[in-house]
């Protein structure tokens, strides 16, 4: 890469730092003007995440190495792209389109400083999931959280502030676990760079490793409060179900990005060398616990919010799981059921709230309520022309079978593929006459069961929201809102078609990950820019 | 020293944890602040504890008579973070306060 083009590196990071910035100098009462300049902005980040994720499906396995200040690593702070971090950023970028257009309908003016703590938010993740060193990482996390805090408390009201003091207090907890663990790892081993570490694991003493991993534990478990595993998940439906539509959409992408430091750190540091497999046996039980807590949540779920934020906690209880697991093949349909996963919450987030706009607050519980205590007397069936649905309504619930569809893994759509692709390379795992592990057994098992659950209580919500229901209002949904659930979903119909070039990524990027020795050598080996150097005596 | 400093960290923390998980905010914040605070020195602490050392490098002395400066910059992020996450979760508590009107962790009113 020459030129300027050597900069699309850290091009995520500043146009939104700059959007941002220049957001803050327009007058709050000027929204025309900064809902433009926002989506001006995240127009142009989604452009430079899929040029980077072009750049990176071209070349096979490629790093490139950003040395932020010309400092040389390790002891200056480095940006990797690689798959995977291309991967996440066009994800997140996409996920951003949407949510953001979705919130241009009203609700971007319900509160101050929207679009201001949006960017701030696309700057962290695109920050955490490009950066090499992990106090960095814990810098570009907190910016991330704290735009987060003010997402989650956009357009207020009791029950919002309550489940945002709630995220707060929690997220605090976990940054200075984070603190904790980080600090443990850079006064055993020496240093914050992430390739640095690896390499080095291997010449730390046996004792001071057990401190290592001890650190490495903790700062584990930081990201498994933000990915959502058992026991630490409880806070996680709750402050999703009470965040506005578009905050909503765009939080899909947090839980992840939990996965994401975890997929990072495991493959870097504990893929082979004395500390091989620290940590799979715990990700492998807490992903288990997470994904039965979570298909019970979404059986029992009365409300619809509350059934997507379990649906986040099986999906990351199945990527926990498939970490634990540690085989390349399952890795990669993990990989594409985290995409599908993320797109389908994204947009149910979203129509949730376009959905739930026509009821009234207690309809959904009073509708459980009428169905186990219903009256004897039955409706008496209506004669004469039939009642014909209304356009929105019908929009909506097309919308809503897609993503309970997705939710389940029902073809033809990405939910399918993803979990295809997971379930047959769970079926080949081991050598010709070697059945698959117990442990294998209970992710096939699990993964099926949940679909199950969720396909029942989709079909049990959707049935209760547009057949029968009890309210006879229709909502009034705006074509802005209901465009960027549709575009999400039809993301998914073309993963599905494109399912082979999307599955051949996945697998050069966990090829990838399971060879750690290229990213270290890539970031040992990034040259500084020489500079115009100046002998001593010499004239200006 | 290190006996001291470990027994105050500790000393910090266990007070912190056990303000946190109380069900008024304003312990919750104090639980946090203490708790940040405990942090800090262990993140400090992980330098190597030495006292009358500066962490300034210049000619003739060996590298390995000198503090670590690294973690004095680590220390200094997170206690400016430290710093604006209180401010915020300082807010939302006198937010909570007055949408809910009990100081209470979950908005719940005295039981009657």
């Amino acid at each position: 890469m020459t030129g300027w083009m050597q900069h699309l590196i850290i091009a995520p990071v500043l146009i939104p730092l700059l959007a941002a910035g220049g957001l803050l100098f327009i007058d709050e009462r000027r929204r025309v003007a900064k809902a433009m300049v926002s989506l001006v902005a995240t127009m142009l980040l989604a452009l430079v995440a899929l040029s980077l994720f072009r750049m990176e499906s071209v070349a096979d396995g490629f790093e490139g190495v950003y040395l932020l200040g010309n400092w040389a690593a390790p002891f200056g702070i480095v940006l990797v792209l690689d798959g995977l971090s291309a991967l996440m950023l066009l994800l997140t970028a996409v996920l951003a389109v949407a949510s953001l257009i979705y919130s241009l309908a009203r609700w971007h003016t319900v509160g101050a400083h929207f679009h201001t703590m949006f960017q701030l938010l696309l700057m962290g993740v695109n920050g955490a999931v490009l950066t090499g060193d992990l106090f960095n990482l814990f810098v570009f996390f907190e910016v991330m959280l704290a735009a987060s805090y003010g997402l989650l408390l956009h357009g207020s009201g009791a029950l919002r502030v309550k489940a945002g003091m709630h995220y707060i207090a929690v997220n605090l907890a976990a940054a200075l676990l984070f603190l904790i663990g980080v600090s443990l790892i850079y006064g055993t081993a020496g240093t914050l760079n992430m390739a640095d570490l690896a390499a080095r694991i291997p010449e730390i003493e046996p004792d001071r490793l057990m401190l290592m991993e001890a650190g490495a534990g903790v700062l584990g478990i930081a990201f498994l409060i933000k990915a959502g595993m058992w026991p630490l998940c409880f806070w996680l439906p709750t402050a999703y179900s009470a965040a506005s539509a578009p905050v909503a959409g765009i939080f899909a992408i947090l839980s992840k990005l939990g996965i994401y430091v975890i997929l990072r750190l495991t493959s870097l540091l504990f893929g082979a060398g004395p500390s091989a497999g620290f940590g799979a046996e715990f990700l492998l039980y807490g992903g288990m616990a997470t994904m039965v807590f979570g298909t019970i949540g979404v059986l029992a779920s009365q409300a619809l919010g509350r059934l997507a934020g379990y649906s986040v906690l099986v999906s990351s209880g199945t990527l926990l799981m498939v970490l634990g697991i540690n085989d390349g093949a399952i890795s990669s349909g993990a990989l594409l059921y985290l995409v599908s996963s993320t797109l389908t919450i994204s947009a149910f987030f979203m129509l949730i709230e376009l959905v739930e706009r026509g009821q009234d607050a207690g309809a959904n519980v009073l509708a459980v309520t009428m169905e186990a205590y219903g009256d004897a007397e039955e409706e008496k069936p209506e004669e004469g022309d039939g009642v014909t649905m209304p356009g929105t309504m019908a929009v909506l619930g097309i919308c809503f079978a897609a993503c309970g569809i997705l939710l389940s893994g029902l073809p033809p759509l990405s939910g399918f593929i993803a979990k295809f692709a997971m379930l047959s390379a769970m079926m080949g795992t081991g050598a010709i006459g070697v059945p698959p592990t117990a442990a294998v057994w209970a992710l096939i098992i699990l993964v099926i069961l949940s679909g199950v659950a969720a396909l029942i209580s989709m079909t049990r919500a959707g049935i209760r929201t547009f057949w029968s229901s009890i309210e006879g209002t229709v909502p009034r949904v705006f074509v802005i809102e209901i465009m960027p659930v549709m575009f999400l979903l039809t993301l998914t119909l073309m993963l599905t078609v494109q399912a082979g070039s999307a599955m051949q990524y996945m697998d050069t990027t966990i090829r990838s990950l399971s060879n750690p020795s290229i990213y270290i050598d890539a970031v040992r080996n990034a040259a500084t820019i020489p500079g115009t150097e100046r002998k001593d005596g010499e004239a200006d | 020293m290190e006996i001291i400093l470990s027994i105050g960290i500790g000393v910090m923390t266990s007070c912190g944890v056990w303000l946190l998980l109380r069900p008024r905010t304003y312990q919750v914040i104090i639980g946090l602040s203490l708790l940040s605070y405990a942090v800090n020195l262990f993140i400090f602490g992980v330098g190597g504890v030495k006292t009358n050392v500066p962490p300034i490098l210049s000619d003739g002395i060996a590298t390995s008579t000198l503090t670590d400066p690294v973690p004095q910059a680590l220390v200094l992020t997170a206690i400016v973070i430290g710093f604006a996450t209180t401010a915020l979760f300082l807010v939302v508590l006198l937010a909570s306060r007055g949408l809910t009107g009990t100081d209470h962790v979950d908005g719940r009113g005295d039981p009657k």
